[in-house]
């Protein structure tokens, strides 16, 4: 059975008992089949759905894929998204991968703690907001792609290519969020593009020595973020899968 | 929209971000004005491109006061605002697997063939490099949609009728065979799409080869 709305009136255990407007009175939905989401705790987009199903109290179960040790390529893990990719969630019979298209579906499919605003303005705001991260950021500075700029153009050059997007990326979000900010990114409440927002800007000063006074607002949020629970209990050494890992960045050692 | 009440598209003629706006606008059947950035140019840094759109990204949408960025977001608005031939289906797991599909070209193919990039990988790798490059990373999301879409697609990405998988997918099938002339044969799914896509007037409407900016020869 499908739902489109619910409003959660009381929650025994797992078992829910709403109110749903369309048939107007009180149905139990049995809640034990939890999420599972297949995750990697340095993943960036990893770190945003974790934020999104915490913000939105779901509970799941956190099935660990080690990316630096190629699980995600493992027959196993195959048979479970043909894709290889993580994040992953599996949701009953779905099965669902990209960062961007598990937070809409929890949006759709879970209405409380809404992650988008109403107005359609803001709403397009947010939307940018996570494609300028997931697109014009992530998408570049993702593991095998340094790899690949380390190999051939030296590591230098990694740490310029690094540079290079980030800052291309956060001067971009400075400028789009100025008239938008509020406590958070755009306004008040926490919605999208925090959720794509908090993995980028938290992790990176950390991971690559990245100097944040550039970015005034971002940096007000990065520190707004760290208070945030939901936020918090998302974080890579949170995990039940956390291990420190050292990684060789222009002759330093960063861990993670 | 401008006081005739026509919607603004900056657009350039040969983005594929441009050109999966361009079909949305098609689909939902808006007469609008076609307003010519040249990226190659850079005419996106230009003072007057910067007034309408502080950040210089193209596609951006006008719609009246509203500036709207980034193709999902003006195709996410256009969707909300008005609703008349809708861009996603109502089945919530139909409508997963389009945001997937449309994320998988956005996010881990698109970027990484835009013409910055590529400039980078042909100066600093070397100029034999590029190929190899783009068909990694074009290769790699082509092999992840064929099997994403194989239990999904009908006559179109994910049923009989066009959608927003369709949407990010015409562009960058299109591209990797005008531009790259990427080999299809491992890819019969995207293949087929292809000719599909070439048939619908609403996709041919929005091709590079048809906008007001295209070179003429």
């Amino acid at each position: 059975m499908q739902l489109d709305s619910f409003f959660v009136c009381s929650k025994p255990s797992s078992i829910y008992h709403c109110y749903h407007p369309l048939v107007s009175c009180f149905i139990s939905i049995d809640m034990t089949s939890k999420i599972q989401l297949y995750s990697f705790f340095m993943s960036s987009p990893c770190y945003r759905v974790r934020i999104a199903l915490n913000l939105k109290g779901l509970d799941y179960e956190y099935k660990a894929v080690h990316l630096l040790n190629r699980e995600q390529t493992e027959p196993e893990y195959l048979k479970i998204n043909p894709l290889g990719y993580v994040p992953a969630i599996v949701d009953g019979d779905m099965v669902l991968a990209d960062s961007f298209a598990i937070t809409l579906y929890l949006e759709e499919k879970y209405p409380q703690h809404p992650l988008l605003p109403s107005d359609l303005g803001k709403k397009a705001i947010n939307y940018q907001v996570a494609n300028i991260v997931a697109s014009s950021i992530q998408s570049l500075i993702r593991l095998p792609i340094l790899l690949y700029v380390e190999e051939k153009v030296g590591e230098d050059g990694k740490l310029q290519w690094v540079h290079k997007h980030v800052a291309k990326g956060f001067a971009a979000l400075e400028i789009l969020l100025k008239d938008h900010a509020g406590k958070y990114a755009t306004g008040d409440e926490i919605y999208l593009a925090d959720v794509f927002l908090a993995p980028q800007i938290i992790g990176l000063s950390e991971r690559f020595n990245f100097e944040m006074s550039e970015y005034p607002l971002l940096s007000r949020l990065s520190e707004t973020y760290k208070q945030v629970p939901a936020i918090q209990d998302a974080l890579p050494q949170n995990q039940p899968d956390f291990e420190k890992i050292y990684l060789k960045f222009d002759g330093q050692l960063y861990f993670f | 929209m401008t006081s005739s009440g026509q919607l603004q598209l900056y657009s350039y003629h040969r983005s594929s971000c441009s050109f999966r706006v361009r079909i949305a606008l098609n689909l939902k059947g808006f007469d609008y004005e076609y307003k010519p950035v040249n990226l190659l140019k850079g005419e996106q840094k230009s003072p007057e491109f910067l007034k309408v759109n502080p950040i210089g990204y193209v596609p951006a949408l006008v719609d009246g006061d509203i500036v709207i960025a980034d193709s999902f977001a003006i195709i996410m608005y256009l969707e909300e605002k008005y609703p008349q031939r809708p861009l996603l289906p109502r089945d919530l797991e139909k409508r997963a697997i389009n945001y997937q599909a449309a994320n998988i070209v956005s996010a881990s193919i698109q970027p990484l063939q835009n013409l910055d990039i590529l400039k980078y990988i042909e100066e600093k790798v070397g100029p034999d490099a590029k190929i190899p490059w783009v068909e990694k990373h074009i290769g790699k999301g082509f092999a992840a949609l064929e099997k994403l879409l194989k239990n999904h697609a009908g006559k179109y990405a994910t049923g009989d009728d066009v959608f927003l998988a369709d949407l990010f997918l015409a562009p960058q099938i299109h591209g990797a065979i005008k531009r790259f002339n990427l080999d299809m044969t491992p890819y019969p799914l995207l293949a087929r799409l292809h000719e599909a896509y070439m048939q619908l007037p609403a996709i041919q409407d929005a091709l590079p080869e048809n906008q007001p900016d295209y070179p003429k020869t």
